[in-house]
């Protein structure tokens, strides 16, 4: 999509249509001769591991709504015939239900790796927005899946979070209405969630897309951080890449099939394979474990309106990271301090989400009962959700500002090939180059 | 590098796969070693059949199953499938379990409501009209419906076998109200009906289900000691059947996927090193 086009038409036929729709070269530009930088590591494997992930959840949600039925009083049901009577049915709709939480976790970790190597930083700020906004499209479209068999956790976790919106001034009542078609979870809701989750995976895929392209104008970033300066800094995307993220992808199949085929409900609860019923209200409810961050963030603030304004700006928060780094070199490999407040970050983002899941007034020491302050003790869950959102909130707003003028980074290499010229392998030229650094 | 993201990846999920799920109050439940666990497990036909006659003699007097049909007892994995007939509708046991229950029809010819013998391809029919009807029996309290209970219960057949074996007296100064009964495995606490120790309020909770099972309250074919723990060992593990009676497909189905894609990651390992050797990275 971006600079010189090596796409030879081989054929007749080929040439033809290169003269009418490019369509491919286009393809020949993007997924085989994209120069791509030599030295990125497995976390840039995930990228890849999203792809296909999308693609099995269409595929996968495309057989399930065959013979899902969108009704409070079959879905249920028809969720367990789906297991029971349609052929592989089981393997299908397991498939997509733990397909949904190994793609958060692909997500997760693609994001942390952005965070980490700077990927975010000019010129590619519109790549990681585009990336914000698929994250956000795949949180609306798991809520409103996870909706669907109705059961228990589906039909109370819908009532809570439509409930959140409703606290929102102006614009909260009107859009609770049109979520719940009526004046309360119901079966128009279903129908809503339903119509919303077969479309929204395909918005997804169109900003995927985009996404791609916005990756190919400025090219990869690479562990280093130091942009692309020649032709030997780079490798052709095929075969170098789709056999390097291919082995990648067929270790995350080998999770994914251990969840699937051995453990398939762990990451789901279990009251969600009670029926839904209005007027019994589970002990606890609790949403799927890739929204417990945002829940603690949620139950963290005392005010409801207040939750619902800081978990929203918990992911509003990283439209604008782009400007509010103001560190100059991309990657945390040099710098140091940096570093260490990321690995912060990220032990504060696991302890909001393993407080999310638990009751905010159990203590976290059993036993112990500390000092009260405001409204609960100390020793609390809820007080650490406190603590966790206020260093999440702080990464962004204090730490990577403030970071970024005041620390003395490492020298970034001259260019990707340095690093690797400065270790010679001392094998010759046509052996395995340094076999033992797999980059 | 990849050591370290399996490392974390694994991290995460051990982070995340433990959501306060357990309300509080109960014992620690007892973990029965069951036929069908690991990997490999496999349901055992002779306790499913044992567990098949204690649900039928004793808790389809109040519970429903609305999600089995008669015919799944015979499908493969379940309690009566026999090789001999690929087709259960056609299985002579299946056809006979279903024949000795009545269900609700209307006569074709008349229009009128009426009761027959059940075919394999026949739900388990439900012990009460309705919800409210169930309720009025049942002292206010609806039995849920076992198809899928297993599932839907933290411990699955850990807990049901824990629960059917949970009953106990209940401790002097523990106010058990009418229609209750004390099991150490239901959640609930307890505090507001202990008069005793409030450091020591007792485990467990109220369970508005008589203690269902005795010894010698079924009687087993195959001559197995009708034991309250056998009894509750076999009907948890048929209750496991009907909630996943796709198990042992989709383990062996798994043994075929995990070893194909062990190899495919081999084999693309061996092309990643081949493909690289000569870039220095």
């Amino acid at each position: 999509m971006s600079g010189h086009s090596t796409y030879e038409p081989k054929t007749g036929f080929e040439r033809w249509l290169d003269s009418r729709l490019p369509i491919l070269r286009f393809m020949n530009d993007t997924a085989l001769d994209f120069p791509t930088p030599k030295n990125l590591n497995y976390w840039w494997t995930f990228g890849g591991i999203l792809a296909l992930m999308l693609a099995l959840q269409l595929a996968t949600g495309i057989v399930l709504a065959m013979h899902y039925v969108p009704h409070v009083g079959h879905a249920f049901a028809s969720v367990e015939r789906i297991m029971r009577d349609v052929n592989y049915g089981w393997l299908i709709r397991y498939m997509h239900a733990n397909g949904a939480s190994m793609f958060f976790v692909a997500v997760y970790i693609h994001m942390l790796r952005n965070l980490y190597y700077g990927s975010y930083k000019a010129p590619r700020e519109v790549l990681w927005i585009l990336g914000c906004v698929i994250y956000l499209l795949m949180m609306a479209t798991a809520f409103m899946g996870y909706v669907l068999p109705w059961g228990q956790m589906s039909f109370h976790g819908a009532v809570v979070i439509t409930n959140l919106i409703g606290a929102l001034p102006i614009v909260g009542e009107p859009i609770t209405t049109l979520l719940w078609g009526g004046p309360a979870v119901d079966n128009p809701t279903l129908n809503r969630f339903f119509s919303l989750h077969y479309l929204l995976p395909f918005a997804i895929a169109g900003v995927v897309i985009l996404h791609i392209w916005a990756l190919h104008v400025p090219g990869n970033n690479n562990p280093t951080g130091v942009e692309v300066k020649s032709k030997a800094d780079t490798v052709p995307f095929h075969p170098y890449y789709t056999v390097k993220d291919g082995f990648a992808i067929s270790l995350f199949l080998l999770l994914f099939a251990s969840f699937v085929f051995y453990n398939p409900n762990v990451l789901g609860h279990p009251d969600n394979y009670i029926p839904a019923n209005p007027l019994v209200t589970p002990a606890h409810i609790v949403p799927e474990w890739y929204f417990l961050p945002f829940y603690a963030i949620l139950r963290a603030v005392p005010d409801k309106l207040g939750g619902v304004l800081l978990m929203f700006g918990a992911i509003g928060t990283l439209f604008v990271l782009p400007w509010l780094d103001t560190s100059k070199v991309r990657s945390m490999r040099y710098r140091p301090t940096a570093r260490l407040y990321f690995f912060i970050f990220v032990v504060a983002s696991l302890v909001l989400g393993y407080c999310g899941g638990q009751l905010p007034d159990d203590p976290v020491i059993g036993g112990v009962s500390g000092l009260i302050l405001l409204d609960a003790d100390i020793n609390s869950f809820v007080w650490l959700s406190r603590v966790a959102t206020a260093y999440y909130f702080a990464y962004f707003w204090l730490v990577l500002p403030v970071l970024g003028l005041t620390e003395t980074p490492l020298q970034p290499p001259e260019s990707i090939s340095t690093p690797v010229l400065s270790h010679p392998a001392a094998t010759p030229a046509g052996a395995a180059a340094s076999p033992e650094k797999r980059g | 590098m990849l050591r370290k993201g399996i490392a974390l990846a694994a991290l995460g999920l051990a982070f995340v796969t433990g959501p306060a799920l357990a309300s509080g109050g109960g014992e620690p439940l007892k973990h029965m070693s069951w036929s069908f666990n690991g990997p490999f497990g496999k349901y055992d036909a002779g306790q499913l059949q044992r567990g098949y006659k204690v649900y039928r003699e004793v808790c389809a007097a109040c519970h429903a199953m609305s999600l089995v049909s008669f015919r799944n007892l015979g499908e493969p994995g379940g309690p009566f499938y026999d090789p001999e007939f690929k087709n259960p509708n056609d299985n002579p046991v299946v056809k006979a379990l279903a024949a000795d229950i009545q269900v609700a029809d209307i006569d074709s010819e008349t229009g009128d409501a009426i009761k027959r013998a059940a075919v394999p391809a026949d739900r388990f029919p439900s012990p009460f009209a309705n919800d409210a009807a169930a309720a009025a029996s049942n002292g206010g309290a609806v039995p849920p419906d076992l198809s899928v209970i297993a599932k839907a219960r933290q411990g699955g057949p850990d807990y049901l076998y824990s629960l059917m074996t949970g009953y106990r007296a209940a401790p002097t100064g523990l106010k058990v109200g009418p229609g209750q009964s004390y099991n150490v495995y239901m959640a609930g606490d307890l505090a507001a009906y202990w008069s005793g120790d409030a450091h020591h309020v007792p485990k467990g909770g109220f369970i508005a289900m008589p203690p269902p099972l005795a010894a010698g309250k079924v009687t087993f074919d195959d001559g197995s000691p009708s034991t309250v723990e056998q009894q509750a060992k076999d009907v948890s593990a048929f209750l496991m059947w009907a909630a996943e009676p796709k198990m042992m497909e989709r383990k062996q189905f798994g043994l075929g996927a995990m070893i194909y894609l062990l190899l495919f990651s081999v084999i693309l390992w061996f092309s990643y090193k081949r493909v690289w050797r000569n870039v220095g990275h």
